[in-house]
């Protein structure tokens, strides 16, 4: 199983992918807003997207577990 | 002078103008969003008033919600410190119809700065060099030739519709932009959508160096020298120092002399700085005018002994200014950081809440803090929590404070930038003053 998680603290901003998409290496999944910074989240190896765990508007904290795949 | 001042802003700048209204015995009115009902500015003031929700368009943007407590608590001005609602000529027009005083020039000579061909042109006018460039697309790589041969190499190559780095290249000689210019337009048209060239002047390892202007109503406008300003990241400023390492008296002057020029055509009035970029041989062009107080104003502060907030009231309140140019002092050196809540490897921002909040204090340290142990950084503001300020008779003395201040400088709970500036302070490309605006790239690894 694979994670991306958040690497800071902030809102989410844009969810990018859904459950059952087909994401490369790299791909954004996630884009984070926080301190007038929109910062992308990345998937770092491909996979199929098991779960997205945040919604828009969520606020998250950096380590936070984002989206699940494998 | 005013008896009574809203403040249209938060953080450290809405502290440190409630502080020198203290001491001119002015009254102060804060507003505040949710996310700030614990903020230092809220109990500092005299008065304080919750405006909206903790975003800043429900909150410190809500122009007419932060006129009618301005209306309501017999505010006879308001000042609105930097970012915000401080360059945007509509809030001043409201202020104006309101019969209120916005403490800052004209809303008119605010839009004409606020718009990048109009300020260039203004600048044109009065003889203030601007980056060389042309207003047309080149019709084929014949014009362009001439163009950049007129210009003098190296020059910038842009497309049109490009953007952001995309569709730019620097060319070196004749024979690079005849071999750039068909292929360059080539991939504008297969890109973009849009073929259209244009050439610019390439400033190779520039500078960022401003002056800092005072100017009354009556057209008196002196400058207070100049603030360098080149380290920064993501774009934003980082450290700033006066005097700049870089320039020498005759260049000092001659930018001084064209800010102040630059200033009384528009008819300005307040504080103000006039942006440049300053290239290798210390030619200088017109980058933007800021029609407001700045970050940086301390390092000024700090060279001239002037509190610029007093003045900024001052000829707000239509008094006139009480010395000229001789009488403007430059004495020892003064360094600012700025402490932003952030990864300092990455940059991306750390909210969160301050756990241990302790800074070192002695001669030749002045802070602008915004934020205190317990303090909660929220996602919904800028990143900076605080300034440090330090001087010293020297430059060396000054590096020397900063570097033993950084050391004694404590925040806990969230992340900070102060081991980079530390980097910075510890880098003998800085020691010696080679502080160019890709200075975080080339010595710290990193955009």
């Amino acid at each position: 199983m694979n994670q991306v998680l958040a690497s800071m603290a902030g809102n989410v901003w844009k969810v990018l992918v859904q459950a059952g998409d087909q994401i490369e290496a790299g791909q954004e999944v996630v884009i984070l807003e926080s301190m007038k910074m929109e910062i992308p989240i990345e998937a770092e190896t491909a996979g199929t997207v098991k779960a997205v765990k945040v919604q828009e508007g969520d606020f998250v904290n950096e380590g936070d577990l984002l989206v699940e795949f494998e | 002078m005013f008896d009574k001042i809203l403040i249209a802003n938060r953080g450290e700048i809405a502290v440190r103008v409630i502080r020198t209204c203290k001491r001119m015995n002015v009254k102060t009115v804060a507003v505040y969003s949710e996310a700030d009902a614990e903020a230092p500015h809220v109990k500092l003031a005299d008065e304080a008033y919750l405006i909206g929700g903790s975003r800043v368009n429900d909150s410190y943007l809500n122009i007419d919600k932060i006129i009618e407590i301005a209306k309501q608590t017999g505010a006879e001005a308001v000042h609105p410190g930097y970012g915000l609602l401080s360059e945007n000529s509509a809030f001043a027009r409201r202020c104006e119809e309101a019969g209120i005083v916005f403490i800052g020039p004209s809303p008119d000579v605010i839009a004409r700065m606020g718009s990048k061909i109009e300020s260039r042109k203004a600048m044109e006018e009065v003889g203030v060099p601007v980056v060389p460039g042309i207003t047309h697309p080149l019709a084929d790589e014949e014009e362009a030739a001439q163009v950049a041969s007129k210009m003098g190499y190296p020059v910038m190559l842009k497309a049109s519709a490009g953007g952001g780095g995309i569709g730019m290249q620097i060319v070196r000689s004749e024979e690079e932009l005849r071999k750039a210019f068909a292929g360059n337009q080539k991939r504008a048209t297969d890109f973009f959508g849009d073929g259209a060239m244009y050439i610019e002047k390439y400033i190779e390892n520039p500078r960022h160096i401003e002056i800092q202007i005072l100017a009354d109503k009556a057209g008196n406008t002196v400058y207070l020298w100049e603030r360098e300003c080149s380290i920064q990241r993501r774009h934003q400023k980082v450290v700033e120092e006066a005097p700049s390492p870089f320039l020498d008296e005759t260049t000092r002057i001659a930018m001084g002399e064209a800010a102040v020029r630059a200033a009384k055509s528009l008819g300005y009035s307040n504080a103000g700085t006039i942006e440049f970029l300053v290239d290798t041989d210390r030619n200088f062009y017109f980058l933007e005018m800021n029609t407001r107080l700045q970050v940086e104003h301390p390092v000024t502060e700090e060279i001239t002994g002037l509190d610029l907030v007093e003045w900024q009231l001052q000829i707000a309140a239509g008094q006139l200014l009480t010395f000229g140019q001789s009488d403007v002092k430059r004495q020892g050196h003064a360094i600012e950081v700025r402490i932003y809540a952030e990864d300092p490897k990455t940059f991306f921002p750390s909210p969160g809440t301050i756990t241990k909040f302790s800074v070192p204090e002695g001669k030749g340290i002045r802070h602008e803090l915004a934020v205190n142990e317990r303090s909660v950084v929220t996602p919904f503001y800028d990143p900076m929590i605080a300034k440090l300020i330090v001087t010293g008779d020297t430059r060396e003395e000054a590096i020397d404070r900063l570097q033993s201040a950084l050391a004694d400088y404590h925040v806990e709970g969230i992340k900070t930038n102060i081991p980079m500036l530390q980097q910075v302070a510890a880098h003998p490309a800085f020691r010696s003053g080679d502080t160019t605006t890709d200075f975080v790239t080339v010595h710290l690894q990193r955009k």
